[in-house]
């Protein structure tokens, strides 16, 4: 069987710094990954390195088995399959809520206007925003700034969405709304890679759990193992900081 | 009177220490007064020095205009704004393009794109629409396309295209990077990422310099005055000094001067508006 993803010896530098320093892992149908770890440790690299928002340096990244750092690949095709939720929403700040849910759709997928505005309500309905199709995104909070953006993603009908800490830049009391979405679509069998300090939302929903650090992964398995009983001392004094804020 | 470096200043008669000893209030009011005191002698300089008659006879004589009428708008003034059009119009698609140039990943465009930009930032503007207006009908081995219409376009359009560029391109780059790799995100192609996502984001930045480019044009219109052309094709400024050698006055060059003001005056105001809204919105 083919996985989701699958990912070999990944690298990636930026100049002298080497940020991913060899990743292996793969992902199959209907999992949620979460990966946590540090700072800098190179998660939003990996995570962009997916859909090749950035260019890996060594190493190969597989969707559905179809090698996207092949040199012929269509990226752009590719693409589509492959959602993206990022930390700062990145919605279309001169267009209409609707319209930043149906451009990618009529302009990308040539849906036509009538059917681009369907999937757009049902996917704004299916986040609790129906009511909010007319609106412009500065007119929003950040939590339904960013559920707007999950519905943008998923009115493209991606067979795996990325999440880049989706949660980090909001009101904590605006968490929940979202987190509540990206449960509710784990749930439905959507294939989720998820960057997150939500350890909650990891020991809930995900199948796995990913500790970064230093551009390696440090150790992974079922969140009862990593979080509940990590083996490395890298994660153990990870873990004690971000569950317990004021002992550092 | 006595100041001490180790005490505190206390009580209302705090001074702020300075040369003269006088406070801050105390030195606004001098300045003030000097002010307005210059500006009462320099009125006063002016009212008597000047002879008020000949001021009068030269540049608001407007009998010597009667001939200017209806000419002045429907011709002059309708060529000045056509000219400016035309040019703005080519110097806004040109600009676009040589901005998207510039941030090409390609080295050949960026460098084409900024050899552009330095030769027509670089030449007077006059110089530039000589050489259209006169070279390039001989190159052609035949008139510009368009007339002089075209050729004032294509002159004119070169130098705004080359200001208007580095616009596009400091409103291109205010465009948060994320908007860009979320429109990719969602497998829209560079190239329809920028149209659909970038450029109409940057445009609303560039609104206030790019009306400002547009008053520059409409004044730098004047120029093609210098090139010799029917009389059809009159403008303003060639009206204004044809009638002031014919009358020898110099109220024609007023009047004008009054019919750019028209124009430029209140989209001047635009301008300032429209940036005042901007810093609000930010
Ligand atoms: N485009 C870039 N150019 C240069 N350095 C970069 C670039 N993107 C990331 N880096 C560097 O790579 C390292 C890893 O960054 P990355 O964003 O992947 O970390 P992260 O684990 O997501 O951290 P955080 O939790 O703070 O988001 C950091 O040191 C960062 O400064
Ligand atoms: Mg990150």
């Amino acid at each position: 069987m083919t996985h989701m993803v699958e990912i070999r010896d990944l690298h990636k530098s930026f100049g002298a710094l080497e940020v991913l320093r060899g990743i292996d892992f793969t992902v199959d149908q209907g999992q949620v990954i979460c990966i946590i770890g540090p700072s800098g440790s190179g998660k939003s690299t990996l995570l962009r390195c997916v859909n090749l928002l950035e260019t890996p340096t060594r190493g190969q990244v597989f969707v559905e088995g179809e090698e996207l750092t092949h040199p012929d690949v269509d990226i752009d095709a590719a693409r589509r399959r492959v959602g993206m939720v990022f930390q700062q929403f990145n919605l279309f700040p001169h267009l209409k809520v609707l319209e930043n849910v149906t451009i990618a759709q009529r302009r990308v997928l040539k849906r036509g206007k009538a059917e681009a505005e369907k999937v757009a309500r049902d996917n704004l309905a299916k986040v609790g925003l129906a009511d909010k199709a007319g609106s412009y995104p500065a007119q929003l909070s950040g939590g339904q700034q960013q559920r707007v953006a999950i519905a943008r993603a998923l009115a493209m009908n991606p067979d795996l969405m990325l999440f880049d800490e989706p949660t980090s830049a909001l009101d904590p009391e605006l968490v929940g709304d979202v987190l509540a979405v990206m449960r509710q679509l784990a749930e439905e069998g959507m294939t989720m890679l998820v960057v997150t300090h939500e350890m909650g939302f990891a020991r809930e929903v995900a199948d796995r759990v990913v500790f970064m650090d230093g551009g390696v992964i440090v150790e992974e398995g079922p969140p009862e193992q990593v979080i509940g009983d990590p083996q490395e001392d890298r994660t153990r004094t990870f873990l004690r900081r971000v569950l317990d804020p004021t002992s550092s | 009177m006595t100041t001490s470096a180790t005490t505190e200043p206390s009580g209302p008669a705090r001074k702020t220490p300075g040369r003269t000893g006088l406070s801050p209030r105390q030195r606004r009011r001098i300045s003030l007064g000097v002010q307005s005191t210059v500006l009462a002698a320099g009125l006063l300089l002016v009212v008597l020095l000047v002879d008020w008659p000949l001021v009068r006879e030269t540049f608001l004589d407007f009998g010597a205009t009667r001939e200017m009428y209806p000419d002045l708008f429907t011709i002059a003034l309708k060529n000045t704004v056509i000219y400016t059009l035309s040019a703005y119009a080519v110097g806004f698609s040109l600009g676009l393009v040589v901005a998207l140039m510039r941030l090409s990943s390609l080295a050949v465009y960026r460098w084409l794109a900024l050899v552009f930009v330095e030769i027509f930032r670089g030449l007077p503007a006059l110089l530039t629409l000589m050489i259209v207006g006169y070279g390039l009908p001989i190159a052609l081995g035949g008139p510009v396309p368009g007339g002089t219409v075209g050729a004032v376009a294509v002159g004119l359009g070169l130098v705004a295209a080359a200001y208007m560029a580095e616009t596009f391109r400091a409103g291109i780059q205010a465009v948060p990077k994320g908007q860009l790799e979320a429109a990719r995100s969602l497998g829209m192609s560079h190239t329809r990422a920028m149209f659909s996502i970038v450029i109409p984001q940057a445009l609303r930045i560039v609104i206030p310099p790019l009306t400002n480019e547009l008053v520059l044009l409409f004044k730098d219109s004047s120029l093609v005055s210098a090139l010799g052309i029917a009389a059809a094709g009159v403008e303003l400024t060639k009206m204004g000094s044809d009638f002031a050698i014919n009358t020898a006055d110099s109220t024609p060059f007023v009047v004008a001067g009054a019919c750019y003001l028209i124009i430029t005056v209140p989209l001047g105001i635009l301008v300032r508006r429209l940036e005042a809204r901007q810093a609000k919105a930010r």
